[in-house]
């Protein structure tokens, strides 16, 4: 280097590599130059091509290998997809089976329910049936009379009944009072309206047996008056009877 | 000077032209592109060295690329072309490396 340094018309402070590269670098349209530059630029053209490929480039340039394996990685995400449907779809029936069903057993409920409402007088209830009117002028009529007339509608399939504003039940108490009759501690007086649900002509006909209530009631001196009501929507007994919790008795399971 | 304008001009053309890679070649594109870089570098050092041959760059650039090619294509064709792509990748860029450190030393003196 040192030998070649003197020489040099034009000294330069920087090492040969230098020098040479510089050299190299001026443009000169030798062969070499010219090559060189084309193929630097077929080398960026490449480059820049490549680049942008893979920029874009999906499954399109993949190997067969690599395209087996996501093939079977995404068939295999398929199947395990498929199976959590699968899981989630049964789950899913019988959550709605299970809703269904409480559903009818609530439904079911709250009819029995209903019918239960009716049976015990804390429902009003309508349907065809008969309107005993008893009057009693010389007020001679006493509790039992009452009793044998509610008894005798009881026999005769009643299923609601209504003395005046009381709701007769199961628990009904009937007592003598003054001028009229206690129900449930309510005093009712002559004119008493019996409203009675049932088959209006089974009523009627119960009440008209020979030695029964009418005559009871006329020979008491007493008057009974029967409107047949029959139709749905015949009479209706809207008097409710206020249930109290059972103090002692506990329900008790069928099956004991 | 003109190799690096044609560097310029390749850049400048790829951009613009936007070629679509024919789907025969994809695969050895990449491969090539790298060893025509080592066939660059290779003849940055043959500069340096000062011999540097204009014929030998050429062939070496040409001979570089296709050879490179053909290994991966070879290889996809045995079954193996992932595993001989990336052989061939790191030959290339061990090459590489050594060249530029050549090419260091010559400039640096380091």
């Amino acid at each position: 280097m040192g030998a070649s340094s003197s020489t040099d018309p034009d000294p330069d402070p920087r090492p040969g590599p230098w020098r040479r590269l510089r050299r190299a670098a001026s443009p000169r349209a030798t062969r070499g130059q010219v090559l060189a530059g084309v193929l630097c630029a077929a080398l960026g053209f490449g480059v820049v091509v490549q680049v942008r490929q893979t920029d874009t480039s999906d499954l399109a340039d993949l190997r067969e290998s690599d395209l087996v394996r996501i093939l079977d990685d995404t068939t295999e995400r398929g199947e395990r997809l498929a199976g959590e449907l699968q899981d989630l779809q049964a789950t899913r029936r019988e959550l709605t089976e299970g809703s269904d069903r409480s559903a009818a057993a609530e439904e079911a409920a709250a009819a029995r329910a209903r019918e239960y409402g009716v049976l015990a007088g804390t429902l009003p209830a309508h349907g065809p049936g008969v309107v005993a009117t008893v009057t009693d002028p010389g007020t001679a009529l006493r509790a039992t009379n009452l009793i044998q007339l509610v008894q005798e509608l009881r026999d005769s399939g009643a299923e609601g009944i209504q003395i005046g504003q009381t709701r007769v039940v199961a628990q009904t108490a009937f007592a003598d009072g003054t001028g009229g009759v206690l129900v449930d501690g309510r005093l009712e007086r002559s004119p008493y309206v019996v409203t009675v649900i049932g088959d209006p002509a089974t009523l009627a006909t119960a009440l008209d047996i020979p030695g029964g209530v009418r005559e009871t009631l006329r020979s008491a001196g007493a008057d009974l008056d029967v409107q047949r009501r029959p139709g749905p929507d015949g009479v209706s007994v809207t008097a409710l009877h206020a249930v109290s919790a059972p103090q002692y008795a506990r329900p008790a399971s069928p099956q004991q | 000077m003109i190799a690096a304008v044609g560097l310029v001009v390749g850049v400048l053309a790829g951009v613009l032209l936007q070629p679509e890679v024919p789907l025969a070649l994809q695969p050895y594109l990449p491969i090539a592109v790298v060893a025509a870089l080592d066939a660059v570098f290779g003849g940055l050092r043959a500069v340096l060295d000062g011999i540097f041959d204009d014929k030998v760059f050429v062939v070496s650039f040409l001979s570089n690329a296709v050879v490179a090619a053909l290994i991966v294509y070879l290889g996809d064709q045995l079954g193996v072309g992932s595993q001989l792509s990336t052989g061939v990748v790191v030959v290339l860029g061990v090459r590489i490396f050594s060249n530029a450190a050549a090419i260091r030393r010559h400039l640096f003196n380091a």
